[in-house]
């Protein structure tokens, strides 16, 4: 018997347990076939999706969850064009993501074979960069050089396609270098005179906001943050992306800004007189119009991307570096000078924003005969839980009320889609977070409009053993195209209802392999929860029929200036 | 507004690509292109010449593709710039030898010639090659092809008085 030659798909595999992947999440397909082979003698996991926009979700899920790059595999094809959204979405968010696609044979290439299609093409704007592998011998350093430009700078996705007959050309493996990336060189430590400069103004600051994004994250800088806003004695706005990052239980936590964000985190950038962003990008869901944007703020501008300073708003002091290095140069800075006790006492500044906190608080109206807000059981759902549980959402009103209601406590709790606002990310994204990390308790906080957009995942999570909890807040409909229907369309509601009985939820994720449930009135909730903290060897889903009618707030219109808040339609 | 960005980049299938296509995402218009090796093994340079207001952003998008070394942009005091043009001029027996004469004034070089036409090949700063044009043109342009612009930045001050194809 002849040994069988060590080909491409053999260097592949080995190239990704060289940089230490643990689970691939993919489909497998004709021209990705020759990779499928070699994965059943490696250590690595293999995730079988449902739709490889659920494998590339996972993908973001598992690297959000823990700071490593997820990895989504993919054949040839439709097979990548289904990965096209999971990698916008990982672009638009930073999320470290590598994606490997079979590609037809190298000759075929240009013919309209079956299942072609022109991948790295169409990966070009949804990528930080994608790799077209010519030879076998390539493999080793491109998949280097792929999970290092996905893990480095401003993370990112990075596609890999792999045509058939390279998967199937002998080669040899060898030590991979990145000696091919001659012109990447993300910058890591900022300037130390600008940082000079943006300790002067901070210190003299009288009205300062920490206004932080994703990027902290990604850089690990949760800790120095900590230290920074204590030590600076400076409010914190956490965006969406950044939700967990700075506990919502501190003195100096304002919660998230912006379109539907909390009224004082809002405001106080309004009024700020210094903006120390910080791995923010100034979204338009944060700035609201920007000429009306923090009109008299003097902003510091704290990114790994040179891009993103000066792209929405001018910065008074750029600084291009990585958040952690930074904070923690800003904290040596202001260490020099004195010690945190003298930090300045800002007393008035403070007494505004408890003014603000005390009269514009988030707020709902749960009756005890119902119908039941979706904000309510967030709430109940966090003191059940104790709060100990990585939160997913799709998009739309139920991601904000998570946003809004959950109250975060540590940075990787909170998984969502912010930047493309991908329905259907909740119940994939949460696969890959349990699969990332089995001993946490996983929800995928849910609409019913997201849920049905990738809902046939709950099959990979019965199958492949990876038991999410599936929260399922059904309103009958897409509720936030409705509320802005109801707001500015004068109520003509256009395409909007979905059925609020079909589909049978707890019938289908039963059919699904899941355990399911169905609450309907308040009173039913605790032991809902209570049941589902119980089942921890399945899936479990539980649909909350929640009030139809009911809006999100605080919102600033589209367009509106964030000085424009609307607390609720009584102020329209 | 008008500007010249030179720009070096590795020699791999699919850069070029991805550099003409940040600017067309971002609704600019490149108003020519020029790429080649460069001394370097594995390097190319690109010289675009593209309509934007302003600058900054498109120089940090450019910088943020992977392929990209160096972008630099090149003022026009400080840019040493050069186009090649071949021109089909329309003439019969009777007027070839004016458009000769006005050719020659340009230094333009013949390398093509038919009885009803006669093609010229000429090198300079884009000023020279659009003044050749002027003086050419009542002759009847036949057909015509521009080289992208290529630049490099000046390092000498002297270098103003040494610009190629002067008629001077």
């Amino acid at each position: 018997m002849t040994s069988k030659p060590f080909t491409g798909s053999d260097s592949l595999l080995r190239s990704l347990e060289h940089e230490g992947v643990e689970i691939i999440f993919g489909v497998p397909g004709g021209a990705i076939l020759p990779a499928y082979d070699p994965l059943l003698s490696s250590p690595i996991r293999h995730v079988l999706a449902r739709h490889e926009q659920g494998a590339g979700h996972m993908a973001e899920g598992y690297a959000q969850a823990t700071g490593r790059v997820g990895v989504a595999m993919a054949t040839s094809g439709p097979g990548a064009t289904n990965l096209i959204t999971p990698l916008q979405n990982a672009l638009m968010d930073s999320t470290p993501l590598v994606a490997i696609t079979g590609q037809v044979p190298t000759g075929s290439i240009g013919s309209d074979a079956f299942q072609e299609a022109y991948t790295t093409g169409l990966a070009m704007h949804c990528t930080k960069h994608s790799y077209l592998v010519a030879n076998a011998d390539e493999i080793p350093d491109i998949v280097h050089e792929a999970f290092h430009l996905a893990s480095t700078g401003r993370p990112g996705p990075v596609l890999i396609d792999v045509p058939k007959d390279v998967l199937n050309s002998p080669t040899e493996w060898r030590e991979p270098t990145l000696a091919g990336l001659p012109g990447y060189k993300p910058t890591k430590s900022g300037h130390p005179m600008q940082i000079k400069s943006a300790i002067d103004l901070i210190e003299s600051a009288e009205r300062p906001v920490l206004y932080v994004g994703g990027g902290v994250i990604k850089a690990g800088a949760h800790e120095e943050l900590l230290a920074f806003a204590e030590a600076a004695n400076a409010p914190v706005v956490t965006t969406l992306m950044a939700r967990g990052v700075f506990p919502d239980t501190h003195r100096l936590a304002l919660g998230m800004p912006g379109m539907h964000g909390v009224y004082t985190a809002t405001t106080a950038i309004q009024q700020s007189d210094v903006l120390v962003s910080v791995a923010a990008r100034f979204d338009d869901r944060v700035t609201g119009r920007v000429d009306a944007f923090a009109p008299g703020a003097q902003v510091i501008h704290i990114d790994v991307d040179p891009a993103e300073i000066g792209k929405v708003r001018k910065a008074e002091i750029p600084i291009v570096g990585d958040a952690r290095a930074v904070l923690d140069a800003m904290n040596a800075e202001l260490g020099k000078r004195r010690s945190p006790e003298e930090a300045p006492e800002r007393k008035p500044w403070f007494d505004q924003l408890a003014t603000w906190q005390e009269e514009k608080p988030l707020s709902y109206d749960q009756t005890p005969e119902g119908p039941i807000k979706a904000q309510y059981f967030i709430e109940r759902l966090h003191s059940l839980t104790g709060g100990d549980a990585l939160v997913a959402a799709g998009v739309g009103q139920h991601q904000m009320w998570v946003s809004q209601f959950w109250e975060f406590s540590r940075p990787r709790s909170w998984i969502n889609s912010g930047g493309l606002g991908t329905m259907g990310f909740a119940l994939p994204a949460a696969i890959g977070v349990k699969a990332a990390r089995p001993d946490e308790l996983v929800f995928a906080l849910d609409g019913d409009g997201c849920f049905q957009m990738t809902c046939q995942e709950m099959i990979t999570a019965a199958t492949e053993n990876i038991p999410v909890k599936v929260v399922v807040f059904n309103n009958g409909g897409y509720g936030m195209v409705k509320q802005w229907q109801n707001l500015f369309y004068g109520g003509r509601l256009s395409a909007v209802e979905l059925s609020s009985d079909t589909p049978d939820y707890p019938q289908l994720a039963e059919a699904m392999g899941a355990v399911g449930m169905r609450v309907e009135h308040p009173s039913e909730v605790d032991p809902a929860i209570d049941k589902a903290l119980s089942i921890s060897d399945t899936p479990v889903l539980i649909e909350v029929v929640v009030d139809p009618e009911e809006m999100c707030f605080p919102m600033v219109p589209a367009g509106g200036s964030n000085d424009q808040i609307v607390m609720g339609p009584e102020d329209l | 507004m008008q500007h010249t960005l030179t720009v070096l980049v590795e020699n791999k299938p699919g850069v070029l690509a991805r550099v003409s296509a940040m600017f067309s995402n971002r609704g600019f218009n490149i108003h020519s292109l020029a790429v080649g090796p460069t001394h370097q093994e594995g390097r190319s340079r690109i010289t675009l010449v593209v309509d934007a207001p302003e600058l900054e952003q498109l120089k940090k998008q450019l910088h943020k593709l992977v392929n990209v070394i160096k972008v630099q942009e090149l003022a026009p005091e400080v840019a040493l710039e050069r186009e090649v043009m071949i021109a089909r001029i329309s003439c019969n027996p009777a007027s070839r030898g004016q458009v000769r004469d006005t050719a020659s004034l340009f230094e333009a070089r013949v390398i093509d010639l038919s009885s009803s036409s006669i093609t010229f090949e000429l090198a300079g700063t884009p000023e020279h090659l659009g003044t050749f044009l002027d003086h050419i043109s009542p002759y009847g342009i036949v057909d015509l092809v521009k080289s992208g612009r290529i630049a490099l930045r000046k390092e000498s001050e002297l270098t103003p008085t040494m610009s190629a194809g002067s008629s001077a």
